[in-house]
């Protein structure tokens, strides 16, 4: 009976079919760990900022006027406005946490190396689309600080040669940001950004089930298979997996209960304390900081301070940040190391992503800090080695000594 | 799978297929224009830059007052005689003292960057990236200077600038504060947002 059912459906629908090919036959290597929690851990995030977000939008008024009272409307007023909107802000930081411990394991596993090029570019877009996504939505309380970080990182566009001025008029759709440009970026962070989300994450996960996941030792396991064509080191995603997810879910889920319930500020760097302050055009904050997950790009768009070439060193500045930012994507060819992972790869490979590592944190905390002329040496010093660790990465990549690489995964 | 046959004139297909996809990207691009055009900024967003008025009977030498135009702030400065003599001094570290630079209206290219003696006034928009510079009149050692000569300074990324607006060199704003068009109705009362005898 139930077969039949489901034979009527199969034959109008490929249910059995996807759920084969995206679940319980997806072939997951049997050596992935923790680090491949990020993905299915990012989701659940993407659940939690969907449905938080709804929530929010049922009570939050997005005119100049009215928005910081509807913040505080659903803090106070609320029946569990405050837990709504702690789970929105703590997501939010979530969702950059992960993306980035996500984006670092393609970078030591060398996932991003073929067949999984265009994996690794579609991610890249889940990351372009978040920033503007955790951008437009920091605007929309209309505190203090949302006022003038919209100033600032909109005035950015104005620093463009020729056609800024016009072009930041064009996208402020005012002559200062006003309640018309509050407006737009609300249109922005809750129609058009989550939408685009939710596709290219789909066109992500996509792409992963087609050429298959990598693992840590970066072999290929598609190499062995046993008389069925199963690559002998794997196993199906469903039920084995998705077991350590839910476990690995659960946790995370603790943690993130604990910040939202007892640290929902976070010292000041999930949720920053002048944006309790009504915006004031009239009036800066002393210390105008963006959210600590745009700290590192922050601090380089800080550390030019020179102009080049007739260029403004504010103009350079920008297209430094949006460098860091983009360049991620050049990666599967800018790495011409015949391993993928860095188990097997030399030493300078491991030299430069350790120094990567450290650049961002030090430039993460200097775009944190106030500027002195020490911090901005120091800026310029760490902008340049994380640039380095990009585009010196043909040369020590292809010339430096590998391990030799198994041919099967290995277990520790 | 079953293929459907090739057609018998490519020719004449591929005619077509060219035809309907240069019109149709005409349709899109004609589609896009409203879409961009509304981002302009609206009629009434072009209608709210009136003039204001401030009176400024108030205002003693040394202090300065904030007056909103078009939603930004505008500072008016009266200067005592000591300020005054303090931005002759301090040219060498200014990066454009005479302002050349096209941040005023002709008549305020001048030495107080204003239309009238003892009084400047300045548009408070950075012009880095469009903070607030903050008032700071006191001279001498401040967080920021060790041999500050008062003036503002923007807390974004450190711009400095003098009394009158002018920047100084090795910040990260490149002009002078912009000076908004204004002229003064009676002694005390200050119209911003108009040149004299344009209405
Ligand atoms: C998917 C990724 C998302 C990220 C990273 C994100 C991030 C943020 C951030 C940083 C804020 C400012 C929080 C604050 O300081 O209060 C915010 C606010 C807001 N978001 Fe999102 N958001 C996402 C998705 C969504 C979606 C899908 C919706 C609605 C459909 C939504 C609706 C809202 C609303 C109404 C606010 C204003 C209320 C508030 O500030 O708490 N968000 N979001
Ligand atoms: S906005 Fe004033 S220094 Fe950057």
């Amino acid at each position: 009976m139930v077969n039949k059912i489901m034979s009527w459906f199969d034959e109008r629908l490929p249910i059995t079919a996807t759920i084969e090919r995206h679940l319980t036959k997806y072939p997951a290597p049997i050596n992935m760990n923790i680090w491949y929690l990020a993905g299915v851990l990012l989701v659940v995030v993407l659940v939690i900022q969907l449905i938080s977000g709804i929530w929010l939008l049922m009570n939050y008024e997005p005119t100049a006027e009215g928005a910081f009272a509807s913040i505080q409307y659903i803090m106070r007023d609320v029946e569990y406005g405050w837990m709504i909107r702690y789970m929105h802000t703590t997501g939010s930081s979530a969702f950059f946490a992960l993306i980035y411990l996500h984006m670092f394991r393609g970078m030591m596993y060398g996932s991003y190396q073929k067949p999984r090029e265009l994996l690794w570019v579609v991610g890249w877009f889940t990351f372009f689309l978040l920033c503007a996504l955790g951008f437009t939505g920091y605007v929309l309380p209309w505190g203090q600080m949302s006022f003038w970080a919209a100033q600032v990182i909109m005035s950015l566009f104005g620093s463009i040669p020729f056609i800024g001025e016009d072009l930041l008029i064009w996208i402020r759709g005012d002559y200062l940001i006003s309640g018309i440009t509050l407006n737009r970026l609300f249109a922005l962070h809750v129609v058009l950004l989550p939408l685009a989300l939710i596709a290219v994450i789909f066109v992500h996960i996509l792409a992963l089930h087609e050429v298959g996941s990598n693992n840590p030792d970066g072999v290929d396991v598609k190499k062995f298979k046993d008389e069925d064509g199963v690559p002998l080191d794997t196993k199906p995603f469903f039920p084995y997996d998705i077991m350590h997810d839910l476990y690995a879910i659960g946790v995370f889920l603790i943690f993130f209960c604990f910040i939202m319930f007892f640290y929902p500020d976070g010292g000041g760097y999930l949720i920053e304390y002048v944006n309790y302050e009504p915006a004031d055009n009239l009036k800066t904050p002393d210390h105008i900081v963006p959210s600590w997950y745009y700290t590192p790009y922050y601090a380089m768009l800080r550390a030019i301070t020179f102009p080049i070439f007739g260029l403004s060193a504010k103009f350079l500045g920008f297209v430094v940040m949006a460098a860091g930012i983009a360049i991620f994507v050049a990666l599967p060819w800018l790495d011409r190391s015949p391993v993928k992972s860095i188990r097997y790869k030399g030493i300078f490979s491991k030299f430069f992503l350790s120094l990567f590592v450290v650049s961002f944190f030090v430039l993460g905390y200097l775009g944190s800090v106030p500027p002195n002329p020490v911090r901005t040496l120091f800026a310029q010093i760490f902008t340049f080695t994380y640039f380095a660790y990009f585009l010196l990465m043909p040369i020590y990549s292809k010339y430096e000594k590998c391990k030799p690489v198994p041919d099967r995964v290995t277990l520790s | 799978m079953v293929q459907p046959k090739a057609p018998s004139n490519p020719g004449r297909r591929k005619f077509l297929i060219n035809v309907t996809s240069v019109v149709g990207a005409g349709a899109v691009a004609g589609a896009l224009v409203p879409f961009v055009g509304s981002w302009n900024p609206s009629a009434r967003a072009e209608a709210a830059g009136a003039p204001v008025k401030a009176d400024l009977s108030k205002l003693l030498p040394g202090e300065m007052m904030i007056v909103e135009w078009r939603g930004v702030p505008v500072y008016v400065v009266k200067h005592t005689q000591e300020s005054m003599a303090v931005l002759n001094k301090n040219l060498s570290r200014l990066s454009d003292p005479d302002s050349v630079e096209d941040q005023q209206p002709e008549y305020a290219r001048n030495e107080l960057r204003s239309r009238k003696k003892g009084i400047s006034i300045i548009t408070a928009v950075c012009t880095h990236l469009a903070c607030a510079p903050k008032f700071y009149p006191q001279l001498g050692t401040t967080d920021f200077d060790s041999d500050w000569q008062g003036g503002f300074f923007c807390p974004c990324h450190g711009s400095k600038f003098d009394l009158a607006g002018r920047v100084y060199a090795g910040v990260p704003a490149p002009t002078n504060l912009p000076i908004p068009p204004h002229y003064f109705k009676t002694e005390d009362i200050l119209i911003i947002g108009e040149d004299e005898g344009t209405v």
